[in-house]
């Protein structure tokens, strides 16, 4: 049995190296979003507001297959031109989980003191400045745990990505199924290998929320709960 | 098999069409496909039977966790933290093409996609709903347990007098977002066979080759009922407030 699985290694691990592209593309496509509707979403114009509100809305409001599928199937109706099944995926899912991400980032921002952004504000910082160098570096540091939930569920949703016939590792699972009929073992690896990813993501959320906080003059207390209380390092 | 029914012309326009819609809501006889009302009903089916399979197991395992003897939280741990971290559609392969068959011989395939699919939902928002639990226990002040003590309540009666009906309604919203959640990953069944929303649109797409208003009106659909069902979930949130 044991021997099964070293031969299925080799694909399974290819399978694991096109999930990780997966992610990490979609992760980058939405943080991209979650941080424009995040910011958009406390725009002083109406009409960004309500933009930013109709994207989180519609794609929190949604299944993600259903808008995978759409932008799979429907959209290249619509515009002429059909995305790889790869990109279809990164798309559909970093905008999905760009959805959830832009209400930590509206929540991240507000939960830093209005006194910071007052003394910007009396420092003369210029709005830009004052959002770069006060307000978000304090902001990152409440966003990382929850991004870090979102990632995992982020890793998740890739499995998805098999439905439109990207060979990530669910994919190479099922293929591997039929080829064998091994069924029972092949998941329970494919599980397994989900499980060890999931806890990598896990680990390394874990480093850079420490070095978040060091960066602010923090140090983490023992658990990482969100109401925690920071300690200020160095006494002023 | 092409069905093409008077209301919608044979060829394609190119455009959206809403005859395509009333086709895929009202088929005509002899077509393919199930109407959408049909996946409508399953997807719901669905939502409720998982959401009570996540209720009750989710209790199971957040009262499981704060056991004292090791063994029972240690399993319940390694149980919540394994099916939390592995993608359902994974979980629903394992459920339909291994458990299921195993147990339920006798069945036919359509009862296993739903056995498989119902429990497997279930299962995995199980694990969900078991933090939010955890939350809502850990939030029973202190003193309530040591009145328990005081008291020399049985344990049963520790937990179904005292701590639950505390922790119970401020979870109550959370739960509620979950179970919305849950509703929105049916979809997934329909990979197993199981005949909700997402199949019948698939079925109508593939035999009439008109995918856009199938899908687009699934996402309506979804859209819809997620938004209308969130006001009574913020009704509680404003009355029992946020976890």
């Amino acid at each position: 049995m044991l021997s099964d699985v070293w031969d299925y290694l080799p694909n399974l691990l290819r399978g694991v190296i096109i999930t990780l592209e997966i992610t990490g593309g979609a992760a980058v496509v939405g943080l991209f979003t979650a941080f424009a509707s995040g910011l958009m979403a406390r725009s002083s114009l109406r009409i960004v507001r309500i933009v930013a509100r109709v994207y989180v809305e519609v794609f929190r409001g949604t299944s993600a297959v259903v808008q995978l599928f759409w932008i799979f199937f429907v959209l290249p109706l619509l515009v002429g031109w059909q995305l790889f099944p790869i990109w279809a995926g990164i798309l559909a899912l970093g905008l999905n989980i760009g959805a959830y991400g832009s209400e930590v980032v509206r929540g991240s921002i507000r939960a830093v003191p209005r006194g910071q952004s007052e003394a910007a504000v009396a420092l003369s910082f210029s709005p830009a400045d004052r959002l770069r160098r006060i307000i978000l570096p304090q902001a990152w540091v409440g966003m990382i745990p929850p991004f870090g939930n979102l990632l995992i569920e982020l890793l998740k949703g890739s499995a998805l990505v098999s439905l439109i016939t990207v060979s990530e590792l669910t994919f190479v699972g099922q293929g591997l199924r039929q080829l064998e009929g091994n069924t029972a073992l092949i998941y329970s690896v494919v599980l397994i290998m989900y499980f060890i990813l999931a806890y990598l993501i896990t680990m390394g959320m874990r480093f850079l929320e420490r070095r978040a906080k060091a960066s602010l003059g923090m140090r983490p207390v023992a658990s990482s709960k969100p109401s925690d209380k920071l300690i200020q390092d160095v006494p002023s | 098999m092409i069905v093409v029914t008077e209301a919608c012309t044979p060829e394609d326009t190119g455009k959206w069409e809403w005859c395509r819609v009333d086709e895929l809501l009202n088929p005509p006889p002899d077509a393919a496909w199930n109407s959408l009302y049909n996946g409508l009903w399953i997807t719901i089916q669905a939502t409720v039977i998982g959401a009570i399979i996540a209720i009750v197991l989710g209790l199971i395992f957040a009262i499981m966790r704060r056991s004292s003897v090791r063994p029972v939280s240690w399993t319940a741990t390694a149980i919540v933290e394994f099916i939390r971290s592995t993608p359902l559609l994974v979980q629903l392969f394992f459920l339909f093409f291994v458990i299921v068959p195993t147990l339920f011989t006798g069945m036919d395939v359509e009862t296993q996609a739903k056995v498989a699919g119902f429990t497997g939902l279930g299962l995995h928002y199980a694990t969900y709903m078991s933090e939010v639990y955890r939350a809502g226990i850990d939030g029973v002040p202190k003193g309530q347990w040591e009145a328990t003590t005081a008291l020399s309540l049985p344990r049963v009666r520790v937990w179904t007098s005292v701590i639950l009906p505390q922790a119970i309604p401020r979870v109550l919203p959370a739960l509620g977002n979950y179970v919305i959640a849950m509703f929105k990953e049916v979809p997934l069944l329909f990979t197993i066979g199981v005949t909700e929303m997402l199949f019948d649109a698939q079925s109508y797409g593939s035999s009439t080759f008109h995918y856009t208003e199938a899908i687009t009106v699934v996402g309506v659909f979804f859209l819809v009922i997620s938004i209308i069902t969130a006001i009574p979930i913020r009704l509680l949130e404003r009355r029992y407030g946020h976890l």
